[in-house]
């Protein structure tokens, strides 16, 4: 089965903020998500991956609008989500699901965990027995179904996110937004907790929206990987292949910047390191808004926004220069003088 | 290369609780040497921090510290606050997790680092705000002039991270505690961020501490590895040993836990951390060992020589064949 389940096309979310400027008050508006476009199909992962500020949270949420999108459309199963009635938006609700990253703030401390499960059934006026449905919730994630008269406090981190997971599955969806879903819990933990997500969807067929900064994750449990910066999506393409040829300089830089497990590789590891940070998306770079710390950048990135098309790369990128051997910038070696 | 800045010896931290001590930290040895990178490694819990902050006196006053810490011979633990007041910041310096709360927010960052130099050093505030202007542009921030005058809040996640670095630095100390420095930082950054620490190292030959529980930064930067377990060291060694040779099976599993190339399934390790109200008499990683037998639980393991490093591992040896055996 290889049906599109989910169709984002152009979509935009802008906040509005306050700025001071000097003693003055005045508006400006953040454009967080500035036309991101990208299928997914039932039963398969996609990474979306990016540093802070990339809006891959805020993609994540206008999903199940959580946020309202500014504009842009998004198309699941052949219906348009965006401007749907909020009656129809809540049957709908039952197919697209979210896990957010904290385990801790999204358990209500006061609520037995099986009440928490149970939650949707209530909402949704599911009928039959709910306490046989949340015991065999909570076995489908690892845990005991006598662990429903429980509190969250009982629960060690990667516990509760499976309690987040079980929650996420009783209605049965199709699709489910993880936003950052292992990010809080140590990597022992972390482990588990992506085996139990890859098992459940090859049990049952549900297609992820896998939200995360952490690549060698994404890579592990993603089958098509799409990365943002500063709210548009750089390349986007099967996870395999992003990894070991990445075409836009800042997927390289991105992908040369993690540090891998592995003394001897580091040791040998070419960088493509990026000089500065992350600039303001109040006021973001004209044309291609990776050109101020680009190492390929000419006059051309700021004139004209690169489009993510497909370049001879076999994949979509959004690069007038992509190219899959990457640019190595200095070297991380201590050369810079110093005292 | 044994010319040890940093020592402990069986140093051990506890919280008084009405449940009785926490034992957090239960008799850990290291020795660190002149620029060297030392990487800290454990999970929540192990007791990581809890030793760095125990040894600068940050730790609330009920706790009790026990063992012995000392920074070129001159011994830290039983030091009353001024006392230790004269070495922190000069001897040896801490950054954190997070910069912004560890900078004041309304101070200029000149200043703060200005205030640090004469903490320490007879000197005007001309020439220590000319000397913090250099340091500024040592750990890489542009135009150091300007910046000085601004405040923390003006500053990104990195460059508040670089500030911290060189306030760190402003007395040239021995010893840098570097715990979770890059934890909260971008990858892109994070880069940046080690790379300064590893000119600081090389350049100003800093004996540095990285607290971390990321083993790509560890492999990136360290020279050697100290793995913490329930308040306990369970491996030591070079870098390049720990990662191809892992004796420890706590250890092992860390590595196991992590995805690789090529590696279909994660192999996490099964259980959760013991309570160190009561911390078991054994090795603290049996209950969740797959190798464990039933003299792994009588007596308390200790560090001992095993390859090129050191394991607390009593069935090391046994491990090592049955693994390869597989």
């Amino acid at each position: 089965m290889s049906d599109k389940l989910l169709e984002v096309t152009n979509l935009v979310k802008t906040f509005e903020v306050r700025r001071a400027n000097g003693i003055r008050v005045e508006r400006a508006s953040v454009q967080a998500v500035a036309g991101v476009s990208f299928d997914a199909e039932e039963g398969q992962t996609v990474g979306l991956v990016g540093e802070s500020g990339s809006g891959k949270t805020t993609v994540g949420r206008c999903l199940l609008r959580l946020l309202e999108p500014t504009s842009g459309s998004v198309v699941y199963k052949g219906q348009e989500l965006v401007g749907m009635h909020r009656n129809e938006l809540r049957d709908l609700r039952k197919e697209i699901q979210i896990v957010f990253q904290d385990p801790y703030a999204s358990l209500d401390p006061k609520r037995t965990v099986g009440d928490a499960i149970a939650e949707p059934f209530e909402i949704q006026k599911v009928k039959g027995d709910h306490k046989k449905m949340v015991g065999d919730l909570l076995e489908l994630v690892g845990l005991a179904p006598d662990h429903a008269q429980r509190f969250p406090h009982e629960f060690s981190g990667g516990q509760r996110q499976r309690i987040g997971i079980a929650r996420a599955l009783a209605l049965r969806p199709s699709l489910i937004v993880l936003d950052e879903p292992v990010s809080a819990l140590d990597v022992s933990i972390q482990a588990g907790v992506v085996n139990l997500l890859e098992d459940l969807q090859e049990e049952l067929g549900v297609a992820y929206i896998f939200i995360a900064h952490d690549l060698s994750v994404v890579r592990h449990i993603s089958d098509v990987v799409a990365v943002m910066y500063l709210g548009k999506l750089v390349e986007v393409a099967p996870a395999e292949e992003i990894y070991e040829r990445p075409s836009h300089p800042y997927t390289q830089a991105l992908l040369s910047a993690v540090p891998e497990p592995d003394p001897a590789l580091e040791r040998q590891r070419q960088r493509v390191m990026l000089e500065g940070e992350v600039p303001s998306p109040i006021n973001p770079p004209s044309g291609c808004r990776f050109r101020t710390r680009c190492p390929k950048a000419q006059d051309i990135c700021a004139a004209e926004e690169p489009l993510l098309i497909e370049r001879g790369q076999g994949h979509p990128v959004a690069c007038h220069f992509a190219d899959d051997t990457p640019v190595v910038v200095g070297d991380v070696s201590f050369e810079r003088p110093v005292l | 290369m044994n010319d040890t800045v940093l020592s402990l010896r069986d140093f051990r931290v506890s919280f008084p609780t009405v449940n009785g001590p926490v034992q957090a930290v239960r008799g850990v040895d290291l020795d660190v040497s002149q620029g060297e990178m030392v990487g800290v490694v454990g999970e929540s819990g192990s007791g990581k921090s809890v030793t760095f902050l125990g040894l600068m006196g940050l730790l609330p006053r009920t706790t009790i510290i026990e063992g012995s810490a000392t920074v070129h011979g001159k011994e830290l633990v039983g030091q009353n606050s001024k006392q230790l007041r004269s070495v922190r910041g000069k001897k040896i310096a801490m950054i954190f997790q997070d910069p912004l709360s560890a900078l004041n927010p309304v101070h200029k960052i000149g200043r703060q680092i200005v205030e640090m130099i004469q903490a320490h050093e007879n000197i005007t505030k001309k020439a220590a705000h000319v000397k913090a202007v250099e340091l500024l542009d040592i750990v890489g921030i542009p135009q150091p002039d300007q910046r000085a005058h601004q405040y923390p809040h003006e500053f990104s996640g990195g460059m508040r991270q670089r500030v911290m670095i060189a306030m760190a630095i402003a007395n040239e100390p021995e010893v840098l505690i570097a715990d979770e420095p890059t934890t909260a930082l971008d990858v892109t950054v994070q880069a940046q961020i080690l790379d300064v620490m590893q000119r600081i190292q090389h350049e100003l030959r800093t004996a540095i501490v990285l607290i971390t529980h990321d083993l790509g930064v560890v492999a990136r930067v360290v020279d050697r590895v100290q793995v913490m377990y329930a308040g306990r060291a369970v491996e030591r060694g070079t870098v390049d040993d720990l990662f191809v040779r892992a004796s420890h099976p706590y250890t092992r599993g860390l590595l196991d836990s992590l995805p690789a190339l090529g590696r279909e399934r994660l192999v996490p390790i099964q259980g959760s951390p013991p309570n160190m109200l009561q911390p078991p008499p054994g090795c603290a990683f049996a209950p969740r060992c797959r190798h464990a037998q039933p003299e792994c639980v009588l007596e308390l393991p200790e560090l001992r020589p095993f390859g090129a490093g050191e394991t607390a591992c009593i069935r090391a040896e046994e491990i090592a064949v049955e693994v390869a055996g597989v």
